[in-house]
């Protein structure tokens, strides 16, 4: 392929498996769009809305799965280590943008493909086994059932290659749990919005890649000045440096559970006071074997924690034993607050393995613990009693959230109505207010009674509820760029704008958003201009983000979302915080709303407007 | 005379070496050309670099049909000679450590030069895993060794 490759950054090529006929093809990648657009989440969010009817079933053949990766990817760019999955959510019925991190984007560029597109559904159990330019589909029955570890242990072992690199769903993707993840090298997953339900019912168990090309760069020496200068920086941010190295995300259990916005019981608090013993402070000085990087990250926070002796053989399961007599990843701050304080679980052991199963078994640790919590509010009010949950599901229950990690994704017994997703869950047992989320994708680790400006970021969430799109917690708790006050609805709506916008442009070229903890678009932009010889501006570089969301946006509408959907639960909007530091509060998210329309150039329903669309080309 | 020295415990895996190395060679971002490699070695948590460590008993330089392989009295780096190899590959298998590489493009054996007494991964490593320092023996190997052995005897005790 490299013969008609004139493209630096981008590899220039496209990768198309239909499943249902077994066709592969490869095509350029259209380079105006991918001008436009730049890679990743932009890229992928384009191709799908010109290729796909937003209304289909997700879980149908008519979904579209898009893996993205963007010119950055692959690249020693500090945290040049991403892809996107695009697809329509199992979870949310929405478009949604999965990242990861790992090695798998980069292997997927090295192989020659800046995009994978998955058509159709598979008549058999299947896998995509490719290696550089061969790319073959071959059957998956006797890998059907494996978890993801196992499953990468027998495809190295079969196909011979030590180096491949493997993205595969795990049970709870085959038993389509509709937050069932798509993990990668073992421990990293595009985790949200139910991507790994929408592989399974492709009938695709993994895509296992080995790449020996290399990414080119438009003009090097400029490129090279462009990396070090970040680098540079990076060393220098106490975040990326020291914060995030020593202790992880985790850091961050200690510091929102002080603000009162640690998210307790299902919302019913947001004060946790087992906060200390499920703390990165706690895990590091406890648990942590080692800091683990994803491909060229200088930051490396992953979390490398064991079970020592006794640990181990705390909270028996089924799954994997010999699991817990080795290393494995995390908790991250996410998931520690899902499993834990949102299940008012403080045993940190409990997390560790919940979360390693959540990873084997490939889920979304952060819905599973999230809907888990809403399940034990369901058992907590007498909704559902122990006939049908057969364990004690009670807030604190350390043995019932690691049991309840195995029952659902194998849908066994009352894991079947967990692993429908809350919203889902509690609508079906007449009770739809204990659901804590946003079109259908339960909340992250931040209670946006709290922190005002998360309330406004999660109701305009396009994927759905997610602290990885507005990011506003960095100004309004950690005070970068500047400190905001959290209690305040002033001037919300404008720095969601700014972050949601921002945020999309980052996802589109291949790098990680922890880098804007120290760095922001001004020292990517360099790197990305000299990697593929488009001479980007700043102002271009945001003016990409606005377009990717309201791309986003619009797809949402063609699938049947309104202004509507733009909002919070009852109990976030009008059931005020009954205690601790922020007692008293509720999210005011009316105050925000209609300045953020009026500031996103869309009408007082939420409709764009066609003179925003003409503006960002989108007629 | 200056030494490459591996510090297992401060690498991250980040692979920032192997990028680095792969791109003083071909201009591009392309692993599979680097002569320095990551071993991951995730169920143990142990992420160990690894390349050339010069042999002062080369192998590979003894085994070379043509003679293609000499020293560079700079560094003492054993280096190819592009235009004396004829890629037969035997030194590849002369080597006790999986360091001497052949590159099917070229036709031509490839390994470590120290760059010339500037190593780019040592300047690329993040976090220090990397030094180019003064020894008289390469002492790293055996710290290697012992770390993965450590893994595996881990495993083994499990």
């Amino acid at each position: 392929m490299s013969e008609t490759n004139t493209m630096h950054g981008w590899t220039g090529t496209v990768l198309r498996v239909n499943l249902t006929t077994g066709t592969i093809t490869k095509e350029p990648l259209n380079a105006e769009w991918a001008r436009d657009y730049v890679g990743g989440r932009g890229l992928g969010v384009k191709y799908l809305s010109e290729e796909m009817d937003p209304s289909v079933d997700p879980l149908s053949p008519e979904n579209k799965m898009i893996f993205a990766t963007g010119p950055l990817t692959g690249t020693n760019a500090s945290c040049g280590s991403r892809y996107m999955v695009v697809t329509k959510g199992a979870l949310t019925n929405a478009i949604t943008t999965s990242n990861s991190g790992g090695f798998w984007g980069p292997e997927m560029k090295f192989a020659g493909y800046d995009m994978i597109i998955l058509e159709g559904k598979a008549a058999q159990p299947s896998y995509l086994w490719i290696y550089d330019d061969r790319v073959e589909l071959r059957e998956a029955t006797h890998l059907w059932g494996k978890t993801v570890w196992q499953t990468e242990e027998a495809l190295r072992t079969e196909l011979g290659v030590p180096d491949t690199i493997i993205a595969s769903i795990g049970p709870a993707g085959e038993n389509l749990v509709r937050f069932a993840c798509i993990m990668n090298d073992l421990h990293r997953a595009a985790g949200r919005s139910g991507v790994g339900a929408v592989m399974g019912s492709k009938n695709l168990k993994a895509i296992a890649l080995r790449g020996t090309g290399g990414v080119s760069l438009a003009d090097p020496q400029a490129y090279l000045e462009g990396q070090w200068a970040m680098k540079e920086k990076l060393r220098q941010s106490p975040v990326t440096a020291e914060g995030l190295p020593m202790y992880g995300t985790e850091v961050l259990v200690n510091v929102i559970n002080e603000h009162g916005a640690l998210p307790t019981r299902n919302h019913q608090q947001t004060v946790f006071d087992e906060a200390e013993n499920i703390s990165g402070e706690t895990l590091t000085e406890t648990r942590l074997v080692a800091n683990k990087a994803c491909f060229s990250c200088t930051i490396a926070c992953g979390r490398v924690s064991t079970l020592p002796g006794e640990a181990s053989s705390k909270y028996s399961v089924t799954t994997n034993p010999q699991n817990w007599k080795i290393a494995g990843e995390g908790p991250e701050y996410e998931a520690a607050w899902a499993m834990g304080s949102e299940c008012g679980v403080g045993d940190l052991d409990a997390l560790i393995k919940a979360n390693w199963l959540c990873n084997d078994l490939g889920m979304d640790s952060i819905s599973f613990g999230a809907s888990v919590a809403a399940a034990m509010e369901l058992f907590e009010k007498g909704v559902v009693s122990q006939d049908e949950t057969e364990i004690p599901l009670e807030f604190g229950s350390a043995e019932a959230l690691v049991a309840m990690a195995e029952k659902t994704a194998y849908r066994q017994g009352f894991g079947d109505a967990v692993a429908e997703g809350s919203k889902r869950m509690t609508e079906t047992l007449g009770r739809p207010e204990f659901f804590m989320g946003v079109r259908g994708q339960e909340f992250a680790a931040y209670e946006a009674r709290a922190i005002q400006g998360m309330g406004l970021g999660y109701a305009t969430s396009n994927r759905g509820a997610c602290h990885l799109k507005a990011y506003t917690v960095a100004a309004e708790i950690l005070g970068l760029p500047r400190q905001m006050d959290p209690r305040a609805t002033e001037e919300k709506a404008e720095i969601t704008k700014i972050f949601q916008d921002a945020t999309s442009t980052v996802d589109a070229t291949g790098l990680c958003q922890f880098l804007t903890f120290g760095v922001g678009l001004e020292e990517m932009l360099p790197q990305l201009s000299a990697a593929t010889g488009v001479p980007y501006t700043l102002e271009e570089l945001v003016h990409i983000g606005e377009r990717i969301w309201n791309l986003e946006r619009l797809w949402n509408e063609r699938a049947g979302f309104t202004g509507k959907d733009d909002t919070l639960p009852k109990r976030i909007l009008e059931e005020p915080i009954p205690s601790g530091p922020a007692k008293g509060e509720v999210n005011r998210l009316g105050e925000m709303l209609p300045e953020y329309y009026e500031l996103r150039g869309w009408d007082k329903d939420g409709i764009i407007s066609e003179a925003k669309k003409k503006e960002l080309g989108l007629e | 005379m200056k030494q490459l020295r591996v510090i297992t415990e401060k690498c991250t895996s980040c692979i920032q070496c192997e990028l680095a190395c792969a791109f003083v060679q071909t201009g591009t971002f392309q692993p599979s050309r680097s002569v320095i490699r990551v071993h991951i070695f995730d169920e143990q948590a142990v992420y160990a670099p690894y390349t050339c460590f010069q042999c002062d008993e080369a192998w590979c330089l003894t085994a070379c049909p043509v003679n293609a392989i000499g020293i560079d009295p700079n560094t003492d780096a054993k280096v190819v000679m592009d235009d004396v190899c004829v890629g037969c590959a035997v030194c590849t298998v002369a080597c006790p450590y999986g360091t001497m590489f052949y590159n099917p493009d070229s036709h031509k054996a490839f390994k470590c030069d120290l760059c010339g007494g500037d190593p780019a991964c040592v300047k690329s490593c993040p976090t220090g895993a990397l030094e180019y320092v003064d020894m008289d023996q390469p002492d790293w190997l055996a710290s290697w060794a012992d770390k993965v052995n450590r893994g595996f005897q881990h495993m083994q005790d499990e």
